[in-house]
């Protein structure tokens, strides 16, 4: 099934943006998302990008304030992870130009947008910047 | 305009961003919840505008953490609105908040199909999306061929397309039954011709999950995905937006080659050559270079090209394709190469990230060889008292596998493993110790050093609980090879474990007692104050409330009185038969990583070291282990005491006695019991992975002389028997169980770790009426549940409907009548099959419906039960046998037997005082009641006579009988066997004088 969650979290431990792909009460989630956030988050430069948690390896990376944890099952490559992830940001930074934490706080939907264009149920869906964008450029046009 | 264009909702975040501790964020928070709620409530003011805003809040809200208990309808009735803003946020949102098995989603079920079916592509792909992140069963009903046909639409723009391939995967992952994929293989080699990248990256998802499930269906896709890759790696017709650094799609490069992976071979020569070319130029074209994202995706092509590489077993072939290939003789050689770092890895167990730590475990587990394993067992052993809890069982049971394979002498095994115990016996499995006494009991030489060591550790203040069972045990055996040393003779080493007893559990406390016994058999003739002291602990235990230990007390007690009879009783244990380390499979089975299999495993499972050929001898064959113990055993407790019984059975309904005799051969002894069933109960948890409990094929066929022919029985139970080879390991002996519901109506027939099958019965004439309760144990259901029924040919079995799943957590009850046409001992089976996630379950379990069901006991009086039994004279109406060999037991126990197979057993009837008479009736549909009469003898000197009416019937009878009788596979549990027979009981008497 591959990516089982996104997860966007400032340095803060806040969280920015999360999109499961497989069912957890908001309980499970919270204890989730405290577990891997004190575990990546402490977690420096030097050392691996992919860390097992639970029954899942979390593939993460840090832009500035912002860190996105990529949950993943063990049938998923994590080096096509971690790409996958650059890939995002790079997409929403086509979007907002240079984006930064204050536009992915403001612009949610947008952000989940540009996910939903990309992964569906845990697959990847779309890996073209302008087919992902191409929805939310037609609704900006509208408004 | 604010900068979402929803003002209210940038001034909430901010508002939430502002606070300064999570005490204020739940105010603000609560605040706004309150708000969201007292609008909604009036929700015809309400703006689709203002719907859409609080239906953000509300995820904003959902996202921090908190319970949005609320607002459900508004969310899901957005999927409704004409207008795309808010049908938009009506399905993102509920796809985050709801879940399948939300009752709301029914709601929307034919909304979603007009949007999925309409002209509206946007519509479409927000549909096909929601769909395929939380559609359950309902929607896979009613929209699964939709979306199959949107997919392979020609007119279907690819925006649509690629959302249809997911929405189908998630139909069909979750609901395979529901979603017709027949014909799929053709359909799935044209959409892998797709040009477009998106559609083919979804698709390629799509076949993954086809694919591992049934891989001989697509085979002919196969040159379908090498084309794919050839055109990916030639980077032929890519378009710009789909290379990534330069590199064309890597995403599905790695999506494409994980596919690959799941058929086993490829057999066409010119794919195989194409797939190879694919491959060198993967191999040999990547480099590392300084763009961290270039770098990334390239390796993360190149890996999956390795584990597809060795997938093919195609490491050589590619070696000597490219000779210059510097990456695969890395993989190759890269043991020598590791070793030299040997000393690193050793400092990377103390790395602060534990995933670097582990990786230096798995490391040094995989290089370890003849050569290092020393210094690495060594590093391991010194790691234990350091390394996180987490952690030190795979620790501890790597080190004990490392320390077998690559032991250079027994002696450093040895004390391996004394010391794995030692330092984290909390960490020591059993299989560990086990397997330590095994090689001991195995190896002469090393048992004085094993013993000396063993003495050495005793004498250690705090000792774990582990320790003190393998030293007592190993001293038990071999301390007198010590015995002019210091501090070991048998008074010292009884006094210096005999400490120990008071603190030990209830486990341990049986290998103490075992322990004594042998040091009181290895001091013969015995000191009188040791055997005193001995005795006096003995009798403390006959007492004791745990029943194994208390029969251990009383045996040894009694054996011991013997004097030079417990030589024979005691002597040592014979050697095992050589097997495979239960330890290295126990590994094996927690290997699951299996994509990681490298090439330095597979080496290290293929050397192993010389000093693992432990045994001089040739292994024993099982049976005859036993034998080897000495032959009094063999005597006392299944000496030919004789018994005899007489049947009589008389038709009550219609005497026909126009029968010929078709089964007179009555005269066969049994004459071996089965020696070995008690040896295994009377070792118990002494024997180290002790023979298995003998299984009831080998059982039944140890008496040549009961079936001139192989009964049924036998041949089912042959065939049930080979069947249970599915991965799953019952819980319990499925024979016992059989066994002890053949003797009682309710109880469990059969259990694994997903499913519990219970029985519970009801007989009445020759109509029975059973419920088999199938329990799901798990959290998820279980699919595809058949049962089928195989009757033999004398009963009419009739199952009701058996659901198809059984939901998580539940029972369902499963009735069963079943009548029987005449007597037979054959048994009707059950052909169960269940899936529990990926893995199928299929077990053939008897049902117990067995002849004994079908009686119904009669009380009798002296009067009634003579005439009727002078009647019958010979056979085949009255059948009499000598039985050899039965299990030795009292009276009352033999009425409970009689009972509990449902016969009327009547005390005083007979004068004789040794003697059970006991009456019954038969019930079945063509001889209606037959009246049954059996009498036992107890008495040696007699000889069995057993008379009978319906020759078929009695014949049978008295087999099933005599089965009980020898106590064969079940009866009562287990005799106590010396003690319990003793004084009263004639055959005991004579057995003993035997």
């Amino acid at each position: 099934m591959g990516i089982r969650f996104v997860l966007l979290v400032n340095k803060q431990g806040q969280t920015r943006l999360a999109q499961y792909y497989e069912y957890l009460t908001l309980e499970e989630r919270r204890a989730l998302e405290g577990e891997i956030v004190r575990k990546c988050l402490t977690r420096t430069e030097q050392q691996c990008s992919f860390v097992e948690h639970r029954n899942y390896k979390v593939v993460y990376r840090r832009y500035a304030s912002l860190f996105f944890l990529v949950g993943v099952d063990n049938e998923e490559n994590e080096l096509a992870v971690l790409e996958f992830i650059h890939l995002f940001v790079e997409t929403m930074d086509r979007h907002f130009g240079n984006v930064c934490e204050l536009d992915i706080m403001f612009h949610l939907e947008k952000a989940h947008f540009m996910l939903e264009e990309m992964v569906m149920n845990g697959c990847v869906v779309e890996t073209s910047k302008s087919n992902i964008l191409a929805p939310i450029q037609l609704m900006d046009k509208a408004a | 305009m604010a900068l979402s264009g929803m003002r209210g909702l940038s001034v909430f975040i901010s508002d939430i961003r502002n606070c300064q501790n999570k005490e204020q964020e739940r105010l603000r928070v609560d605040k706004e919840l309150g708000n969201i709620r007292t609008r909604f409530k009036n929700e015809k003011g309400l703006s689709p505008y203002e719907k859409k805003k609080y239906v953000w809040k509300m995820l904003y809200i959902y996202m921090l953490g908190y319970d949005v208990d609320f607002g459900h309808t508004e969310t899901v009735s957005l999927i409704s609105a004409p207008k795309y803003p808010e049908k938009q946020v009506g399905y993102i949102v509920t796809s985050c908040i709801l879940n399948e098995n939300h009752d709301f989603l029914r709601m929307v079920i034919n909304t979603v199909r007009n949007d999925i079916i309409g002209r509206n592509e946007t519509f479409q792909c927000l549909a096909l999306t929601m769909v395929g992140n939380i559609g359950g069963r309902e929607f896979a009903e009613s929209l699964a061929p939709d979306v199959q046909k949107l997919l392979i639409s020609s007119s279907c723009r690819p925006l649509v397309r690629k959302k249809a391939a997911l929405c189908l995967l998630r139909l069909y992952r979750k609901n395979p039954d529901v979603v017709n994929i027949e014909g799929w293989s053709d359909r799935m080699t044209q959409l892998l011709d797709e040009r477009d990248f998106g559609v083919l990256t979804s698709v390629m998802s799509l076949f993954v999950a086809l694919v591992s499930n049934n891989t001989d269906a697509y085979w002919n896709c196969l040159p379908k995905c090498v084309k794919i890759l050839e055109r990916l790696t030639r980077n032929q017709d890519i378009p710009q937006e789909y290379t990534y650094y330069g590199i064309p799609s890597p995403w599905l490069q790695v999506k494409t080659m994980r596919a690959l992976q799941y058929f086993p071979a490829i057999e066409d020569p010119n794919i195989r050559r194409s797939l190879f070319e694919v491959l060198q130029r993967i191999l040999m074209g990547t480099d590392v270079v300084k763009n961290v994202n270039k770098n990334n995706a390239s390796h993360a092509v190149l890996f999956e090209a390795l584990a597809l590489v060795m997938h093919l077993d195609a490491e050589k072939e590619m070696m000597s394709q490219c000779e210059n290939m510097s990456r695969m003789l890395l993989v190759i050689d890269v043991q020598d190469i590791i070793k030299r770092h040997q000393a690193q890895i050793v400092t990377s167990l103390k790395d602060p990230d534990i995933s670097i730590r582990r990786r230096a475990l798995d490391l040094l587990y995989g290089m370890c060889d003849v050569s290092n394993a020393k210094d690495i067992v060594e590093e391991l052993l010194q790691y234990l008292s350091t390394a996180e809890f987490a952690m030190r069982e795979e620790l501890a049971l790597k080190a004990a596998i490392l320390a077998e394979k690559f032991a250079p002498d027994l002696s450093w095994y040895v004390d391996v493993i004394l010391q794995l115990i030692d330092k984290a016996g909390d960490f020591v499995s059993d299989d560990i110790w086990y397997r330590v006494v095994q090689f001991v009991t195995n190896n002469e030489d090393l048992q004085p050093y094993a013993a000396a060591k063993a003495r050495e550790y005793l004498d250690k203040p705090a000792l774990h609980e582990t320790m003190v069972k393998v030293s007592a045990y190993l001293l038990g055996e071999y301390s007198h090879l010590l015995i002019r040393r210091p501090g070991c003779s048998p008074k010292e080493i009884f006094a210096i474990i005999n400490e120990k007893l008071a603190t030990v559990s209830t486990a341990t406390i049986p290998i103490l007692l075992s322990t004594f016994a042998k040091i009181l058999m290895h001091s013969q003739p015995a000191d009188p104050e040791l055997q005193d002291q001995i005795w006096l602990i003995f009798r403390k235990y006959e007492s004791y409330i745990d029943v194994e230990i208390q029969q251990r007390a009383v045996e040894y007690f009694a054996l011991s009185k013997k004097g030079a009879a417990l030589m024979d009783i005691l002597a040592e244990m014979p050697k095992f038969p050589e097997r495979q380390s239960s330890l290295l499979k126990k590994a094996e089975d927690t290997e699951i990583d299996t994509a990681e299999q490298s090439a330095i495993k597979i080496r290290a499972q293929q050397q192993t070291s010389n000093a693992l050929v432990v045994t001089d001898q040739p292994p024993r064959p099982m049976e005859r282990r036993p034998l080897a113990w000495g032959n009094l055993p063999f005597l006392l407790f299944h000496g030919p005491f004789l018994f005899t019984f007489e049947c009589l059975m008389q038709d009550s309904a219609s005497p026909d006695h126009s029968i010929t005799p078709e089964n007179g051969v009555i005269s066969k002894s049994v004459s071996e019991a089965p020696a070995s069933d008690l040896l295994v109960d009377l070792l118990g948890p002494l024997a180290i992975e002790g023979p298995p409990a003998p299984a009831v094929s080998g059982e039944q066929t140890s008496f040549p002389g009961l079936n001139a022919t192989p009964s049924p029985v036998d041949a089912l139970a042959l065939a049930i028997l080979s069947d249970q080879s599915t991965g799953v390991q019952p819980i319990g002996n499925i024979d016992e169980r059989f066994h002890a519901l053949c003797l009682k109506d309710s109880g469990v027939l059969y259990e694994d770790p997903y499913i519990q099958i219970g029985v519970k019965a009801e007989w009445r004439g020759h109509h029975g009426r059973l419920v088999l309760f199938l329990g799901n144990k798990n959290t998820a259901s279980l699919s595809s549940v058949k049962a089928l029924i195989l009757p033999p040919a004398h009963l009419k079995m009739e199952l009701s409907l058996v659901p198809d799943t059984i939901p998580p957590r539940a029972q369902v009850q499963c009735p069963l009548v079943v009548m029987n046409l005449h007597a037979s001992r054959d048994v009707g089976a059950l052909d169960l099959s269940y899936k529990f996630e990926a893995t199928l379950v299929n077990v053939k379990l008897r049902l117990p419906a067995v002849l004994n069901k079908f009686l119904q006991p009669i009380q009798m009086t002296a009067e009634e039960f003579f005439p009727q039994w002078k009647a019958l004279a010979g056979p085949p109406l009255k059948l009499q046998e000598v039985v050899r060999g039965v299990k030795p037991m009292l009276l009352p126990e033999m009425a409970d037997l009689f009972a509990s197979l449902r016969f009327a057993v009547t005390p005083g009837l007979d004068v004789n005082p040794n003697n059970l008479v006991a009456t019954t009736s038969f019930y079945s549909e063509t001889t209606h009641a037959v009246l049954c009469l059996v009498r036992v003898e107890t008495d040696p000197t007699d000889r069995t006579q057993l008379r009978l009416t319906p020759p078929l019937l009695s014949d049978r009878l008295k087999e099933l009988i005599k089965d009980h009788m020898v106590g064969l596979p079940m009866a009562p549990p287990p005799q106590p066997p010396s003690v319990a027979v003793a004084s009263d009981d004639p055959g005991a008497i004579l057995a003993g004088l035997l």
